[in-house]
């Protein structure tokens, strides 16, 4: 059906030139439920942000004669245990939510990637010698290996980020190599060794930028991962520590108080529950909106 | 001219709706086919030629594509006027008419053995039973010249070169005695001597079992040595149409003239220089009212913008063409 | 060779090992070149010719030293560079470039047109500022035919034509001597094929260019070159200038490659011998026995099978492999 693909063959004749970036924007927010995606998630940055603003009450402070209160109007989700708000606790918790997301997924997104763009780009030896790490690292469970570092080395924050960085790794890894491997394929890359360029320049300025979209993606997908599985840990108690507020270790004290007061665990559970919602639409708007068959059409 | 044709394509119009332009494929063509004959359809890519033939077939899809207006009569019968997933039109294709692609690898099933997609056709199409179904799949696949049939027969399509390939998807689409063949491109992703052997066989093909023949193809070369006839096509109209001695001494039409002109010879004399057309194909989404070769035309005249595109005139005997300048003047 | 040869190619052969297993045991090899010998004058066009397959696209990444030779001497200005290292082959990529058959995939979609064309003089550091980078530039863009106020575009907002136009004029840039021309037209509509070769021939005369002209496309190799070598299996089967090439081909295999291709004239097709070639080009990795061509071919005598031919010179312009000649 090559007859029937339209044709922009004369650049001048187009009407009017939209460049890339305001296509993939049209694109990308052309659907209603990507919008609402990004816009939870843009509401989150500002909850992280603004967290001593926006929360009602200092999410620390105790005041056991107002514990376990069902939701009111001095309290709009009620308070826990130790009488401390939830609601503040909700909004303080986004900021370690999207901590570990970010930094968790930002560092295994760039290691990963420099390891699978060296892999597959060198190949031969180098490749088989990255490729076998990363498949022995891909063989641990991400729960088992965050439990053996905070047996080893205790919970807490930092090691939380630590191991959900060690384990994002490998998919990382392996999707930029998959990339590379077919990047490398295409003639513009034997165009730069044809003009001189070094292996490097031809590394950054050719392979990884066109091996990007689909990375993009994952990262988003990822970073719904780690918030997910920060939350897990912090349930199982091997994450975040009392008394800091991680959505969490909020489900597993809520726990306790299911049939009385159900609200202390699902509150902060429907709040993992929009994050990793929102993180998964806004990847998949942006598979949507960087598929290279999109490129082009107008 | 003769009473009926084999098939007689009468303003055949078909459109692609793609964002939010439509876009003309096909503009309005008229062509016809008789026994015996081969046809060939020249054109560049995008003119217009394979849309017109998987129109005629009921093969574009439909949405995004629509066949506009137009009839297909094929042995009295218009092909249009038939369901486009019904019983009927898949009896033709394949049956009576068959098909032979660009790309045989893609038309062929990758994971069943070329005897066996042979086999399927012939007892789908002509109710043949299974046993003398193989017999004749033998015989095909033997006919084409492919050496070892018998064994050849229960390989896989990956198992044969592209120029093998293409052998198969003839002896496929002349299985069930077809009395028409359309060759898309047939030869385009083949080697020039495979290409030969092609030919060739489709050549023989039209003796021996007395059909018709239609080669939709680019080259102008290969429709001199084998088509009697000749439509060629721009921006999804036939702008000239003859026997080859008409189209290749006297080309009246200027987009004739110029492919003609732009194509290396391997007869020329050094220094023979290429006169290129000017310019790109129009975007068919964005069509002017006048003749769309306008743009691109060595002949034009200021007058040309002011009229629609020349309907096709009659130069003599079987020769049309659709423009109003006077070739003998000169 | 005189003083005038600009490169000379001397039993070039290139072998790809078919690796198997873990430890890549090398099981056989493809040998995609076999034994290959030419040599291109300053200002000349030599046409490689052959069907896919038969090592032609090779010989030209051999020179461009994109592989490492398995034998033979790549010959370029009078050094032997088949053995350089990688770092000393980088400087020398000034001097001989490579026009790609495919507009598409030879363009980097993420680059502007201008940053393509411009990276040579970058990468060889060919400019003082960016002044004279601006200027060069425009000066590429004018010579290839498209309009410098082009160059922020990216390479989807071209047609098939400009985008070969952009590879060429990036060809150019670093003011290279030899330039390997790999099908440059083939992926090109008929109308505009035209144009590239015209450009391609007028670039020949303004630069005083060097080209080796691979393609299948006999017309076309014929229409650009001087002298044509056809290419059969890995081995050079005939070598003549591009006149002696029609009227007096004398391998059997350039004369059926002759015939199978159709001109665009019915009268002379209706008079022309047609040679239909049987069956299909053997695998390189398991070539036959004496001439690769025996199996195939019409001349074929019981010694063709025994003995491999040599390129044997018989005129002053012509050299054969065939024995039957």
């Amino acid at each position: 059906m090559t007859d029937v693909t339209i044709q922009i063959d004369n650049p001048m004749e187009i009407p009017f030139r939209r460049n890339g970036f305001i296509r993939f924007l049209n694109v990308f927010l052309g659907r209603k439920v990507v919008v609402f995606g990004a816009a939870i998630i843009l509401a989150l940055i500002v909850a992280a942000i603004f967290a001593p603003i926006i929360s009602p009450y200092d999410p620390y402070s105790q005041n056991l004669s107002e514990s376990l209160q069902p939701p009111s109007r001095a309290h709009l989700l009620g308070t826990d245990r130790f009488g401390r708000d939830v609601l503040s606790r909700i909004i303080y918790g986004t900021r370690v939510s999207l901590l570990v997301g970010i930094v968790s997924v930002g560092s295994a997104a760039f290691i990963g990637m420099t390891l699978g763009l060296i892999a597959g780009y060198f190949g031969r030896f180098i490749n088989t010698l990255i490729m076998r790490f990363i498949d022995a690292l891909m063989a641990i469970p991400p729960i088992m290996l965050a439990l053996a570092i905070a047996s080893a080395l205790g919970g807490g924050l930092w090691n939380v980020i630590i191991s959900l960085g060690i384990s994002l790794i490998p998919t990382q890894a392996r999707l930029m190599h998959g990339q590379v491997l077919t990047v490398k394929q295409a003639d513009y890359i034997t165009a730069g060794e044809v003009i001189g360029a070094s292996d490097w320049r031809i590394m950054i300025k050719h392979v990884f930028p066109n091996c990007l979209p689909p990375l993009i993606v994952l990262i988003t997908l990822n970073l719904g991962v780690a918030i997910l599985a920060e939350s897990a840990l912090s349930f199982l108690g091997v994450g975040i520590r009392p008394p800091g507020a991680a959505w969490g270790s909020m489900v597993n004290d809520g726990y306790q108080y299911l049939l009385s007061n159900p609200i202390l665990s699902f509150a902060p559970g429907f709040a993992i529950m929009l994050v990793v919602l929102a993180f998964n639409i806004v990847g998949d708007g942006l598979r949507d909106a960087l598929d290279p068959r999109l490129r082009g059409t107008i | 001219m003769a009473a009926s044709h084999l098939l007689e394509v009468k303003n055949l119009t078909t459109e692609f709706r793609i964002g939010g332009s439509v876009i003309r494929a096909v503009d309005g063509i008229s062509y016809y086919i008789d026994d015996g004959e081969i046809v060939g359809l020249v054109g560049e890519s995008g003119c217009g030629k394979s849309a017109s033939q998987l129109s005629v077939l009921q093969l574009i899809p439909m949405p995004p594509g629509n066949i506009v207006s137009g009839e297909a009569i094929f042995q009295g019968i218009d092909l249009l006027d038939f369901d486009p997933d019904g019983e009927q039109i898949r009896a033709v294709r394949g049956g009576k008419i068959g098909l032979i692609f660009q790309e045989p690898m893609t038309s062929l099933n990758p994971v069943l053995t070329i005897g066996r997609q042979i086999i399927e056709t012939l007892v789908l199409h002509l109710h043949m039973d299974r046993q003398s179904a193989r017999k004749r799949a033998v015989e095909l696949i033997d006919l084409m010249g492919i050496p070892d049939a018998k064994q050849r027969i229960d390989n896989y399509p990956h198992q044969f070169s592209g120029g093998m390939r293409q052998r198969i998807m003839i002896a496929m689409a002349v299985s069930c005695n077809p009395n028409l063949l359309i060759a898309d491109e047939p030869t385009t992703a083949l080697d020039v001597t495979t290409q030969a052997q092609i030919l060739e066989i489709l050549r023989n093909m039209v003796k021996a079992f007395n059909t018709s023949l239609l080669i939709v193809t680019h080259n102008l070369g290969v429709v001199a040595r084998y088509a009697q006839r000749i439509y060629v096509m721009y921006a999804g109209r036939i702008v000239e149409s003859g026997t080859v001695k008409d189209i290749f001494d006297n080309p009246c039409h200027p987009y004739t003239l110029g492919l003609l002109k732009s194509v290396p010879r391997l007869d020329e004399p050094k220094g023979r220089k290429l006169v290129p057309i000017v310019g790109l194909p129009p975007n068919l989404g964005n069509m002017p009212g006048y003749c769309a070769f306008w743009p691109r035309c060595s002949k034009r005249s200021p007058a040309c913008k002011k009229k629609p595109w020349p309907e096709l005139r009659l130069i003599s005997g079987q020769h049309y063409t659709a423009c109003d300048y006077d070739f003998d003047k000169k | 060779m005189s003083d005038n040869t600009l490169l000379e190619v001397k039993n070039l052969k290139m072998y790809f090992p078919v690796t198997k297993g873990l430890l890549r045991k090398t099981v056989a090899n493809v040998q995609a070149v076999d034994d290959v010998t030419f040599s291109i004058s300053k200002g000349e066009t030599l046409g490689l010719v052959g069907e896919s397959g038969c090592g032609k696209t090779t010989v030209g990444r051999c020179i461009l030293r994109l592989y490492r030779p398995t034998a033979g001497r790549v010959i370029f200005e009078g050094q032997d560079i088949s053995l350089w290292p990688k770092d000393k082959i980088r400087p020398l990529r000034r001097k001989i470039q490579l026009i790609f058959q495919d507009p598409y995939s030879s363009l980097n979609p993420r680059q502007s047109a201008g940053d393509i064309v411009g990276e040579p003089l970058t990468v060889h550091k060919l400019v003082k500022n960016n002044r004279e980078y601006r200027e060069r530039l425009g000066e590429l863009f004018r010579m290839v035919g498209l309009d410098p106020g082009m160059q922020d575009r990216v390479p989807h907002e071209f047609s098939g034509g400009q985008r070969q136009r952009i590879g060429i004029a990036r060809a150019l840039a670093s003011n290279p001597s030899f330039i390997v021309c790999d099908e440059p037209v083939s992926a090109l509509d008929v109308s505009i094929q035209a144009q590239v070769i015209n450009l391609l021939q007028e670039l020949q005369e303004e630069l005083k260019l060097t080209y080796l002209f691979v393609a299948h496309d006999l017309s076309v190799v014929r229409h650009i070159s001087d002298r044509v070598a056809v290419m059969y299996l890995g081995r050079i089967v005939e070598i003549t200038d591009w006149e002696t090439l029609y009227e007096n081909p004398l391998h059997p295999y350039t004369k059926a490659l002759l015939s199978a291709v159709p001109i665009p004239d019915p009268s002379l097709e209706e008079k022309r011998e047609q040679i239909i070639l049987r069956g299909d080009v053997p695998s390189p990795m398991n070539p036959p026995h004496g001439c690769y061509f025996h199996p195939r071919c019409r001349l074929a005598t019981p010694e063709c099978s025994r003995v491999k031919p040599p390129l044997r010179q018989i005129a002053d312009n012509h050299a054969v492999a065939c024995i039957r000649v």
